[in-house]
């Protein structure tokens, strides 16, 4: 088994055919910029980021009405902090609440029980993003709200599964060599489904945690395998059958349905919505399909899809940066633009 | 009690509530004349700095709105050499506010100022609607001994940078009120006129300082870059930082670069000063974790060498530091 | 895409467990893990996902006799 430095070694040292992998989940981007690898990485080792940071994949539409439910009478929007910066056709929910809206940003969602039972004249609205990992807390919420006396909490949905829109980037015009199959979504769906991706696709995928050395060992992974083949070397909590318990839940109360991605429009069967039964838990989240940009030059589908890096974006840098993000990109501290234009990647 | 408009009036409900909270907690011969402004000495040049605290909760582990404010403004002057003196205090309460909070925080004000070295010289008091915050605005006034001159603009390439002790301790401890995290982190929020003077006295040739405040030491650095004509370099490994606010970063997704404090500062001083300043520092009240955490490099951009041996680009904040989840 | 953290759990009470990060106390569901006072778990979001088994020295290990293999496959 190579040590670290062996690895980091011959990453830097790199001299055979291009690979071109893509890390799709946004916190596998955050990581690897705040462990400064793209400097460690040969030039013919290209990380691009993909399609899975939720707050980036999230179309106008669903933000539109996240903020018109914010400045509904007695309603309160109830949202990570990532959201609130991200803007819809108009304006976000950091706006919104400037207008007088009502927003409130937790660290779990099941936080708006509490605020729900102790303000029973409320409605509480969650803006429930996210992709398989994050879906079964959804569905714990409305287990509880099933068998409680909570009635004024309800979910606007914009849930997302990686397996179609993996398959969308891979068709793309950008030849990927390798995947790193997002880490904390492998823990629910287990590392099987990527296994078989790997096999339907013939592009190898490992499966990674979100340490530096960690990221560096499957980098390396990626530049040795072949098409067809994968590994997971998160086994410390990705197992190969996932968690069975949450999908069941989610199951139980979601269906799967067409989504809508930022910028890359609507792809088959790469979402989750609430069944008809439960309907009553949701704001309306099946119709928001529409992704009128804030600004129509933003490249933040080409970006996320990997067609394009940041820069080949014509706003990046100038008109669009942290300060005035026109694109979900930028804003989000997961989005690629945002790291790119950070860190100088 | 509970503040109403009517404190606001400039009438009997005005000088009662001065009375009672305000000039009971703080007394002296300046304020207790009651003119309508503080004549006092002075005889060097004068270092003068303003700043609005706007906290909420308004007390806090490890502090109040009322230390804060002394700290916040008593640190602003440090930072340019200058030895604190004098500071005003004036106070924007909204109708509902407790009484006994505003004399809790009235009192740890006073307290501060008596540590700090400086005397609360002028104060006013505003009530307006809303419900039951507190803001204070505050001026503070230094000394500047001839000859000291500490600026951004002086920094240059080898020259070592301090930082004062542990990171991220105000922000974790006002983001776990705020969601609902139970730990023992505590605001540092601290006056740190005793290291400043220790140092000062011992002809430490400080080039630059700061109070790592609101956006912490990345953004610090970034400000300091573009005034000066060097790049800085810093150790990712070299932060100090507590166990506990390490892992409250991890649970938020939150970068301790970008964390404010209340009670730290960065010296950059020159390099063969820097292990005198650092045993001064630590030697000092509340430097006892200093450490040396990188340098001054050619070029004008601020880099962190991570622990894994990368190299990544230190921005400012950018945004709110809002915490990350997805 | 998922911020997650791993933690000890320290108590359970009506399926809420709460959670010791480096002395950073929060509550975190425990409806789709089944868990025990003591137990490493990685939590996203309040809800504990998964956890954590202690063995994964020796589990790189075998990893990376496989990738040996498949690498030269």
């Amino acid at each position: 088994m190579p040590d670290l430095n062996e690895i980091k070694e011959y990453l830097k040292g790199y001299d055979g055919e291009e690979k071109v992998i893509m890390e799709v989940c946004g916190t596998h981007t955050a990581s690897i910029s705040e462990n400064g690898i793209p400097a460690m990485l040969s030039p013919k080792i290209k990380l691009i980021s993909g399609p899975g940071c939720p707050v980036c994949v999230t179309v106008a539409s669903y933000i539109d009405r996240l903020t018109e439910l914010a400045l509904t009478p007695n309603t309160t929007v109830v949202t990570f902090g990532d959201m609130m910066r991200v803007k819809g056709s108009e304006k976000s929910l950091r706006d919104a609440a400037a207008e007088g809206g009502s927003v409130k940003m937790v660290y779990s969602p099941f936080e708006i029980l509490d605020m729900a039972r102790d303000n029973p004249d409320r409605q509480f609205v969650f803006a429930a993003v996210g992709f398989e990992t994050t879906t079964p807390v959804y569905a714990l919420i409305v287990e509880r709200l099933l068998s409680g006396d909570t009635k004024n909490v309800k979910l606007l949905t914009a849930l997302k599964t990686m397996p179609q829109a993996i398959r969308t980037v891979a068709d793309g015009d950008t030849k990927i060599t390798g995947f790193l199959a997002p880490g904390h979504v492998s823990v629910i769906t287990g590392h099987k489904l990527f296994e078989d991706m790997a096999k339907e696709l013939n592009i190898p995928f490992v499966t990674a945690g979100f340490g530096g050395a960690e990221l560096l060992t499957a980098i390396y992974a990626l530049t040795k395998l072949n098409g067809g083949e994968s590994l997971n070397m998160y086994p410390s909590v990705v197992t190969y059958e996932g968690n069975a318990q949450a999908r069941e839940k989610v199951n139980k109360y979601f269906e799967p349905c067409d989504a809508a991605w930022r910028g890359m429009g609507v792809i088959k069967n790469s979402g989750l919505v609430l069944k008809k039964e439960y309907a009553q838990f949701d704001v309306g989240s099946a119709e928001l399909c529409a992704d009128k940009m804030y600004n129509g030059a933003c490249a933040c589908g080409d970006v996320i899809s990997g067609k394009k890096p940041p820069h080949g974006c014509p706003l990046f840098g100038t008109v669009c940066t942290p300060d005035t993000p026109q694109g979900a990109c930028m804003v989000s501290m997961e989005g690629a633009c945002f790291h790119y234009y950070t860190n100088n990647r | 009690m509970k503040i109403t408009m009517a404190h606001g009036s400039g009438g009997r409900s005005t000088s009662q509530l001065i009375d009672e909270i305000f000039r009971a907690s703080s007394s002296n011969p300046v304020l207790d004349m009651m003119e309508d402004s503080a004549v006092v000495d002075g005889d060097t040049k004068i270092a003068v700095t303003t700043d609005s605290f706007v906290v909420t909760p308004l007390t806090f582990k490890g502090g109040d709105i009322g230390r804060l404010a002394v700290c916040g403004t008593v640190n602003d002057l440090l930072m340019r050499g200058a030895v604190p003196k004098y500071i005003t205090t004036a106070y924007i309460i909204e109708e509902g506010a407790d009484t006994g909070t505003l004399k809790l925080i009235a009192e740890s004000l006073e307290r501060t100022a008596k540590e700090a070295g400086v005397t609360v010289i002028a104060g006013d008091t505003k009530v307006i609607e809303g419900s039951g915050g507190v803001y204070i605005n505050t001026t503070g006034v230094g000394f500047v001994k001839d000859g000291a001159d500490i600026k951004s603009a002086n920094c240059c390439e080898g020259d070592a940078l301090i930082v004062s002790g542990t990171l991220g301790d105000h922000h974790a401890a006002i983001l776990s009120e705020r969601m609902n995290i139970e730990n023992n982190i505590k605001s540092d929020c601290a006056p740190l006129c005793e290291m400043v003077q220790n140092m000062m006295s011992a002809g430490v040739r400080i080039h630059a300082m700061r109070d790592i405040t609101r956006g912490g030491l990345g953004t610090v650095l970034c400000e300091f870059a573009k005034n000066a004509g060097c790049g800085f370099e810093i150790d990712e490994d070299k932060i100090p930082i507590t166990p506990e606010v390490r892992g409250f970063c991890k649970i938020l997704g939150l970068n301790v670069m970008h964390m404010g404090n209340e009670g730290k500062l960065l010296a950059v001083v020159s390099e063969s000063d820097a292990q005198k300043a650092l045993e001064i520092i630590r030697k000092s009240r509340y430097g006892e974790n200093a450490a040396i955490v990188g340098r001054a490099v050619k070029g004008g951009d601020v880099t962190l060498i991570t622990p894994l041996g990368g190299r990544r680009k230190v921005t400012e904040l950018y945004g709110e530091g809002l915490p990350r989840i997805c | 895409m998922c911020v997650a953290a791993p933690g000890r759990v320290v108590e359970i009470k009506d399926n809420i467990a709460t959670v010791d990060y480096s002395g950073n106390l929060t509550k975190a569901n425990a409806g789709v893990v089944n868990v025990a006072v003591g137990d490493y778990v990685l939590v996203h979001a309040g809800l504990i996902i998964q956890k954590i088994s202690q063995s994964e020295a020796k589990e790189m290990e075998e990893l990376f006799s496989m990738l040996e293999e498949m690498g030269n496959a």
